[in-house]
């Protein structure tokens, strides 16, 4: 740390120096440890009045974490509802996320490889146009493009493909389109940054090796983007999961992301503690996940952050 | 198994740029042969048409007498050795030297086999399983070369393969080269812009620039009869004199170069285009060419004056100035060549060593 402090002095002077400690610190802290740490003291903690907190009975306690697991029957009952939201959330962000990478690796490559100069930034540009607009606004164009009156409806039973609306919302087809959508930029721009670097070369003497197409990316491009894949797939993956608006205004009537559970709690519910529990929940099991991927695809966070 | 390759009427054309510019040329089975030029006069573009990342604008690229326009890199009887070696940086030794192998489907045991087999062959036993990056760069240059030969292509491609090396470790290279392809018998094709490499490996030269072959030929035969004035200004020191052809009876010609007596030179039959009087002309002298006068009876003698000497052991770099125009001149250091820097001295050369061309581009120093 002190070493670090002394570099950052020779860099770049001391005012700047105090000012980047400080800024980092607070960043760090107040944004992220601090609120962090509230909410799993919040999610030990039982929902009381505001009369009653810090009294005798505001004591810690694993009930919300409890509630999660075995929900408000008896002892040895299963949640079955909410376990299984999570499980249905996380599996819909993978599979989010694995059709993020499919649709994205082959624009990350043609942008890297195959484009320069002007034509690569006007790429790039138009894939982040769209995201001046903002979240919620392009969430509902895609809830009015997906209705029953819609324009892919309306193509659809003009090109007589079919005949009666299909519910493109209900069946969550809306949902998995506007996530896949959201983070696409961060898919794209990790790999983009990985395969950019790979020598040219290389490709062209697996080719001349005889390797089609397909090998080419198999053998050569992915192990060497496999950093870059990861980086994109746990931005992906966390953001999905953790996605809110998309699920609120594009999901099914009857499919709850585990966001929404959350979000229940601490608004209609008025449980914070219980919110917070979830939301734990939620972060650990994501992060366990990530970690769990990782390990298996032997990818260290070492790797990621380059 | 070694296939021949001919190049016929081979244009390629980037927009307004012509890079090769109708390349025509037979290379034999089994042959070691050198494409030498310049940066940009197009090797490196013909070296992409044979391997098959290029195809050209018109004309054919034809291996073992087969047509391959259209034939992918992938499909093709060549195998490409980079400039930069191009080795996996994630893969083993091993498993570089395979990779080949393992596109096209070969078991992992055989492949190790294999492997290992070349290992051997490039004198590396046992280093499979080295990460490329623990290797030095001679061993690297070898490990490239056995995956270039592991599913055993007709023809080895070579782009400046050893540009990145030290220059001892060049020079080892290069007599390691002509073995491996002595001993493995394919037809090599290298591509450089080091005469040395050129001269000391090849068979054969192409001497390229601007995208035409300037002349083909054994390295002796582009050194010693250079046939235009840009593979004589390229290969090798030349010093060369402007003149006017003033006589040529076709074994000898009469030059006027400006500097007194005009100079006998001979016709070579080989060499270019013939002479004819009142032509004007590139004459050109090779600095080991020229000697020191021992007697004034000399034929081609001219006077010139010490400017500066330039001392590398076992020669000496002379400069001499003969009526204003720098000559160079290298002696080897046995002691009998004093040169007065103060006094006028007089030059010579054989009427054989000197080379009479039309005048064309001279390769820029």
């Amino acid at each position: 740390m002190r070493d670090l402090f002394y570099d950052l002095v020779r860099r770049n002077g001391m005012a700047v120096s105090i000012y980047l400690m400080l800024a980092v610190s607070l960043w760090v802290f107040i944004l992220i440890i601090l609120p962090q740490l509230t909410m799993l003291d919040y999610s030990f903690r039982f929902n009381l009045p505001p009369a009653k907190i810090g009294g005798p009975e505001d004591v810690y306690t694993l009930d919300q974490y409890r509630y999660f697991f075995q929900g408000s029957g008896a002892s040895d009952g299963l949640n079955t509802l909410d376990i299984g939201i999570l499980f249905k959330t996380l599996l819909a962000a993978v599979f989010v996320t694995v059709f993020d990478l499919i649709i994205c690796y082959p624009v990350a490559f043609v942008l890297a490889k195959s484009s320069t100069g002007a034509k690569a930034r006007l790429l790039v540009l138009a894939l982040i146009v769209p995201y001046w607009i903002n979240e919620i606004l392009r969430a509902f164009a895609f809830r009015i493009l997906f209705g029953a009156t819609g324009v892919i409806n309306e193509t659809g039973m003009g090109l007589g493909l079919w005949d009666t609306p299909i519910d493109f919302i209900r069946q969550d087809v809306a949902l998995y389109a506007g996530l896949a959508y959201a983070y696409i930029l961060l898919m794209i721009f990790p790999l983009y940054n990985a395969i950019e670097s790979l020598d040219r070369n290389q490709i062209e003497a697996a080719r001349d090796m005889g390797a089609n197409w397909w090998q080419v990316h198999a053998k050569v491009v992915i192990p060497y983007a496999k950093p870059g894949i990861a980086s994109g797939m746990t931005m992906v993956f966390m953001l999905t999961s953790g996605a809110l608006a998309a699920p609120q205004i594009l999901g099914g009537p009857s499919n709850l992301w585990f966001t929404q559970l959350v979000y229940q709690w601490f608004n209609s519910g008025g449980n914070w503690p219980r919110g917070s529990a979830y939301a734990m929940v939620l972060l650990i099991v994501c992060i366990a996940l990530v970690l769990l991927v990782m390990r298996l695809f032997k990818v260290s966070i070492g790797e990621i952050k380059q | 198994m070694t296939k021949e390759i001919s190049l016929e009427h081979v244009w390629v054309e980037f927009g307004e740029f012509t890079a090769v510019h109708k390349a025509n040329l037979n290379i034999a089975g089994g042959e070691f042969f050198s494409f030498l030029g310049p940066s940009g006069c197009g090797k490196t573009t013909l070296l992409r048409c044979i391997s098959g990342f290029q195809e050209p604008t018109r004309g054919k690229v034809k291996i073992g007498g087969q047509d391959m326009r259209g034939v992918g890199p992938n499909k093709r009887p060549t195998a490409l050795i980079f400039q930069n070696l191009a080795l996996f940086p994630l893969r083993s030794v091993a498993d570089n030297i395979a990779f080949p192998l393992e596109v096209r489907g070969v078991d992992k045991k055989t492949r190790r086999k294999r492997a290992d087999e070349l290992l051997e062959l490039i004198a590396l036993p046992g280093q499979g399983d080295k990460k490329v990056s623990e290797l030095s760069g001679g061993q690297k240059q070898r490990v490239a070369i056995a995956r270039a030969l592991a599913v055993e292509p007709d023809i080895l491609l070579l782009d400046e393969p050893l540009s990145a090396l030290d220059l001892k470790l060049r020079q080892h290279m290069r007599t390691e080269l002509r073995a491996i392809q002595k001993q493995v018998g394919l037809t090599f094709i290298y591509i450089t812009h080091d005469q040395g490499e050129a001269l000391t490996m090849s068979d054969r030269i192409a001497v390229m620039n601007k995208g035409k072959i300037e002349q083909i030929g054994d390295g002796k035969a582009i050194y010693d009869h250079p046939t235009t004035s840009f593979v004589a200004s390229f290969v090798g020191e030349n010093n060369v004199l402007d003149g006017t052809v003033l006589s040529n009876d076709g074994k000898t010609m009469k030059i006027d170069a400006g500097l007194g007596t005009p100079f006998t030179v001979e016709n070579h039959p080989a060499g270019g285009p013939a002479l004819a009087p009142g032509d004007a002309c590139h004459l050109f002298v090779r600095p080991e060419a020229l000697r020191l006068s021992k007697d004034d009876s000399a034929i081609n003698q001219f006077e010139t004056n010490f400017v500066t000497e330039e001392f590398e052991g076992n020669m000496r770099h002379i400069v001499m100035n003969a009526s204003g125009t720098d000559l160079k001149l290298s002696l080897i250091n046995d002691g009998t060549n004093a040169i007065d820097a103060n006094a006028p001295v007089k030059l010579d050369f054989a009427p054989e060593m000197g080379i009479a061309l039309k005048p064309g581009e001279l390769a820029s120093a």
